[in-house]
């Protein structure tokens, strides 16, 4: 430690160098973002499926470069009668069984890299664009849930009193709906007629219903936590102290209180947009999501289930897939999880 | 206690109502077409569709609809415009292969929760640990569908190590019946165990840093002892409440998925089916009652956990 | 001081804890003897390393990270190296400690009497019914009324005083030789405080019990010390019985401990005597004597470690770290002997 340099230079004497010097450390201290960040970067496995994550939506946003470059073909172009060149043969696309081919991989230049389907539909286009509307619904869904759950949880929070009853009322009730079947109720009232309200027309077969109703459907598990820490960050100082200096409720709202949920926030996040794809692809499984012709993984796996025992590769593509995405999501946003934790765990053995 | 129980009850009554009204809401009310069209569900017949808003009375006021919808839902009137078959007794009917599943799945899944937690926390840190760790997120990544698929098809179909799907009744034979329900059950556990082994091994975690464990070794006491005794039991109270939150949830969502992927026909499965064919009746009766299952569940749970934390108990 | 072997002999102890920012030595070279039946002060302030010490001594601070160096020996066998197994006999009923938050170190959920029926059980396995019978008088003995019924209340039903009896009634419940108590009023009220500490007075002369008192409140002690040992930064700086550390203080950080004490009966000083500077940072401590940086009196030799010794003639059980000769140690110190608090000197402090 120079100690010896900081009493020449400053001329002072022993302790009063001493506090000097641990004030010029305190003001370079890292802030718990920073250290947030610190540890984050350490945490190789999680920045890999965060990487991981990241190819996977780069891939999904490709898709039109794929199926305009390598497949040479669209998501719902059916293919029932052609047949394609695999090793210098001739293959029926859908052999006269009515059973597709399986994956060619790159036997056919690529093209119905991951197989057909029975409708003679290229797998791998339909899963990149697919993956786009799966992708698509699961992180606008996360939005709107998070943007609901900040509203409601820090008017419930703040304000206490009535909106506190009322709101946490709401949210009682819905956490009553069990996911599902809240979210298959929602798609089959929605799916015959869409939705009319006012200047808003949403027709049956839009992605906006199953992002509208996923996005719903989620806001009583995070708005609750919401609420729960707005209650507590209430009761600090800083908010008093804003409070003192005048500041009025939505100054302080904004201010001082939805700055402080971030981390809860930013944890959330990821969590939701992994819930929100397999909710998606559950609520597509059985009919209440994103519907037909529209591709989505779960639609593509409703469709495979119906034909597993002749042609498995149209689960098991789609399914890993989906199981990749939601798995790398998890994975990051565990490690986000712990890299926020004000908990310091002791790491190093010696 | 007594007062405790009877207020929650109370409180459950209420909530039930309200569901009601939701539910009511969602299907009756939502904003769009026709609701008479929408319950008469697709291709339907003009002379259908006027009935139904005259059965309904969906020309009169809200309350009246209200009133209405709910006398037929629980009159056992209710029936199908798709399969015309009365919903109530479809319920009945699948009520017990639900419940098999839910039940058995529940008690899997929580006894390898807690040997999983407990083991992961114990090596907290080590290769075990992480290992157990990625197996519990690969676990709630899947979807149970697809999982349960892909079981029944190699183990079941391909294999032949279980049955292809399919049910047997209990009263007629307890090993068939298992044995029809061992994928099942464990489709739907995978899900459930990857959660809760980490929400145990992050518990026991917690707690083993307490204070009141410190005095406990303080005492004298041996590790096991501590462990069963102090932590464990100590960790449990918050599992407790989850698992009876989960089970009125697998009740009412997961048992859907897992019961159309093996052929179980259950309540599940029966709202699957309508769902598929947008047909409204079914829907509406097992959302609403799915949904006071659950409201059932909460209230136990809640009168459970009181009983096992003397500190809500006694104030 | 009783020439006979003492009770618990601490040799040069060291504890080391690896965490995120480094090593920190909790503990740097403790030494010390306890006599059977003496309360022995050991006195410090936060990150002084006493409490390390205490838990070390039954073994409650093992962990992956830690590591030890130094011997503890009691009643022939040593404590630090020793096995878990010997460890577990002689906790509890050997050796007892009472911690420092009854709140929390009471199990929430467990009765009051299952705990120290608990302890009873584990090391004399007699039958249920007398172990009751011992814990309700024990209950009785820390002053607790209406024992009887009170044995079956659980920990949140007590107020924080009674909560702090029940701890001492759970240490006593097997007859230790050693009673350790860290920091036993620091969680309580002030006038709960007195009763406490008169408590465990009475129940010493009661039981012979040799008690280690942990404390970093100077005053608690005055009443109940035969001799105190003063930390400061994982050291002992000063070590003596009561009458010569209040008497002839001879370190300059025990003269701040000394000093900084107020006193309702003197004229109120202008600024609140308090030690200049900040404690070091436990990960990075300075060269030679930790309480340079800090030391009003400090000189070129203070650059090496001083060794504990004694440096009076005919005290040889009173030990300092100081290099100043003893006729400068009694001029400069700031305090006038035998009295406490500031006021009594001129121009004591800047």
């Amino acid at each position: 430690m120079a100690t010896e340099p900081a009493l020449e230079q400053t001329g002072l004497q022993g302790p009063a160098a001493w506090e000097e010097e641990a004030e010029r450390e305190q003001v370079h201290g890292l802030g718990p973002w920073r250290l947030g960040l610190r540890r984050l970067r350490r945490n190789k496995v999680a920045i890999a499926f965060g990487i991981l994550f990241l190819l996977l939506v780069a891939a999904c946003l490709a898709a039109p470069l794929w199926a305009d470059n390598v497949a040479k073909t669209g998501p719902n172009t059916n293919h029932l009668s052609d047949t394609i060149q695999v090793d210098g043969e001739s293959v029926n696309v859908v052999a006269l069984d009515g059973v597709p081919i399986g994956p060619q991989y790159l036997k056919a230049d690529g093209k119905f890299f991951m197989g057909a389907d029975r409708n003679g539909r290229d797998i791998m286009v339909r899963l990149l664009y697919g993956g786009r509307n799966s992708l698509l619904i699961g992180i606008s869904a996360a939005l709107i849930t998070t943007f609901l759950s900040i509203l409601l949880g820090t008017l419930a929070g703040y304000f206490r009193g009535a909106p506190d009853v009322v709101i946490r009322a709401l949210l009682d009730i819905m956490w009553s709906f069990p996911v599902i079947i809240l979210g298959v109720a929602l798609g089959v009232a929605l799916a015959l007629g869409g939705f009319q309200f006012w200047f808003i027309d949403i027709s049956g077969d839009s992605l906006l219903i199953p992002i509208g109703i996923i996005g719903l459907v989620y806001v009583p598990y995070m708005a609750r936590p919401v609420r729960g820490q707005v209650l507590s960050l209430r009761e600090k100082e800083f908010v008093e102290a804003a409070r003192a200096q005048g500041a009025g409720p939505l100054r302080i709202m904004f201010g001082e209180v939805i700055p402080n949920l971030a981390s809860t926030i930013l944890v959330f996040f990821t969590l939701l947009i992994a819930n929100a794809v397999l909710l998606e692809a559950a609520l597509s499984f059985l009919g209440a999501g994103v519907r037909p012709p529209t591709p989505s993984w779960g639609t593509m796996i409703d469709e495979g289930v119906d034909r597993i025992a002749t042609a498995p590769h149209l689960t098991i593509v789609p399914g890993v897939m989906l199981v990749l995405t939601v798995l790398s999501l998890n994975v990051f946003g565990d490690g986000v999880r712990d890299a926020l934790d004000p908990r310091a765990k002791v790491r190093l053995e010696h | 206690m007594g007062r405790f129980v009877v207020r929650r009850l109370i409180q459950m009554v209420l909530v039930m109502f309200a569901v009601s009204v939701i539910t009511f809401l969602i299907f009756n009310v939502i904003p769009n077409s026709d609701p008479a069209v929408r319950m008469a569900g697709r291709q339907a017949s003009q002379s259908t569709i006027t009935e139904i808003r005259r059965e309904w009375n969906f020309d009169d006021p809200i309350y009246i609809q209200y009133v209405t919808t709910m006398k037929m839902v629980f009159s056992g009137d209710l029936q199908s415009y798709f399969t015309q078959l009365p919903v109530g007794e479809e319920i009945r009917k699948g009520l017990p292969r639900t419940l098999s599943l839910a039940i058995g799945a529940a008690l899997l899944w929580m006894f390898v929760a807690i040997c999983l937690g407990l083991y992961s926390a114990m090596k907290a840190g080590k290769f075990a640990d992480r290992f157990l760790t990625i197996v519990a997120l690969v676990g709630i990544s899947m979807p149970v569908f697809w999982i349960g698929a892909l079981m029944n098809h190699y183990l079941g179909f391909k294999l032949g190590w279980f049955p292809n799907g399919g049910y047997v009744e209990l009263t007629e034979d307890p090993i068939d019946w298992a044995y029809h329900l061992i994928l099942p059950w464990t489709a739907l556990a995978i899900l459930f165990i990857g959660f809760y082994s980490r929400v145990l091994r992050s518990n026991v975690l917690d707690t083993i840093n307490e204070d009141y464990v410190r005095t406990a070794r303080a005492k004298g006491l041996g590790e096991r002892q501590i462990m069963v005794r102090h932590v464990l039991r100590n960790s449990m109270i918050p599992i407790v409440t989850l698992w009876g939150l989960d089970f009125g949830a697998v009740v009412g969502g997961g048992a859907i998925l897992t019961e159309t992927v093996f052929d179980l026909q259950g309540v599940g499965q029966y709202a699957a089916e309508a769902v598929g064919q947008l047909d409204v009746p079914p829907v509406l009766a097992t959302t609403m009652f799915l949904a006071f299952f659950v409201v059932l569940m909460n209230a136990i749970v809640d009168i459970l956990y009181a009983y096992l934390d003397p500190r809500i108990r006694l104030q | 001081m009783s020439d006979a072997q003492p009770l618990l002999s601490v040799d040069d102890l060291r504890v080391s804890f690896a965490t995120e920012e480094g090593v920190v030595q909790a503990v740097d070279g403790v030494t010390f003897d306890l006599a059977a039946g003496e309360v022995l002060a050991v006195v410090g302030e936060s990150g002084s390393g006493k409490s390390v010490t205490a838990m070390t001594l039954m073994g409650l601070t093992r962990s992956p990270n830690a590591k030890f160096e130094g011997t503890a020996h009691y009643k022939g066998t040593e404590l630090i190296q020793a096995s878990e197994d010997h460890l577990r006999r002689v906790r509890g009923a050997e050796i007892a400690m009472i911690f420092q938050d009854p709140m929390t170190s009471l199990n929430p959920v467990q009765r009051v009497g299952s705990q120290i029926v608990e302890q009873i059980q584990e090391h004399e396995g007699i039958p249920d019914q007398q172990a009751r019978e011992r814990t309700v008088e024990l209950l009785e003995r820390v002053g607790i009324p209406r024992a009887r019924e009170r044995v079956d209340n659980y920990p949140f039903e007590f107020s924080g005083g009674m909560r702090q009896r029940v701890m001492i009634a759970l240490a006593l419940s097997c007859n230790p030789s050693v009673l350790i108590a860290d920091e036993p009023t620091t969680a309580l009220d002030v006038t709960i405080q007195a009763q406490i500490l008169q408590r465990i007075r009475e129940l010493r002369e009661e039981t012979g019990a040799a008690v280690i008192l942990v404390t970093h409140d100077l005053g608690v002690v005055a009443d109940i010390a035969d001799r105190i040992a003063v930390m400061y930064a994982g050291r002992i700086v000063e070590q003596g019985t009561l009458d010569q550390i209040f008497y002839d203080p001879q370190h300059p950080y025990t003269w701040g401990l000394l000093g900084s004490i107020t006193r309702v009966d003197r004229p109120r000083p202008e600024r609140l005597p308090a030690i200049a500077g900040l404690p070091p940072s436990l990960a990075d401590r300075p060269d030679g004597c930790h309480f340079r940086p800090r030391c009003p009196h400090e000189f070129a030799e203070c650059s090496k470690v001083p060794p504990l010794e004694a440096r009076l003639d005919g005290q040889a059980d009173h030990l300092d770290r100081c290099w100043l000769s003893v006729e400068e140690k009694r001029s400069k110190r700031e305090v006038l002997p035998g009295e406490i608090g500031l006021g009594a000197k001129e121009g004591a402090r800047a």
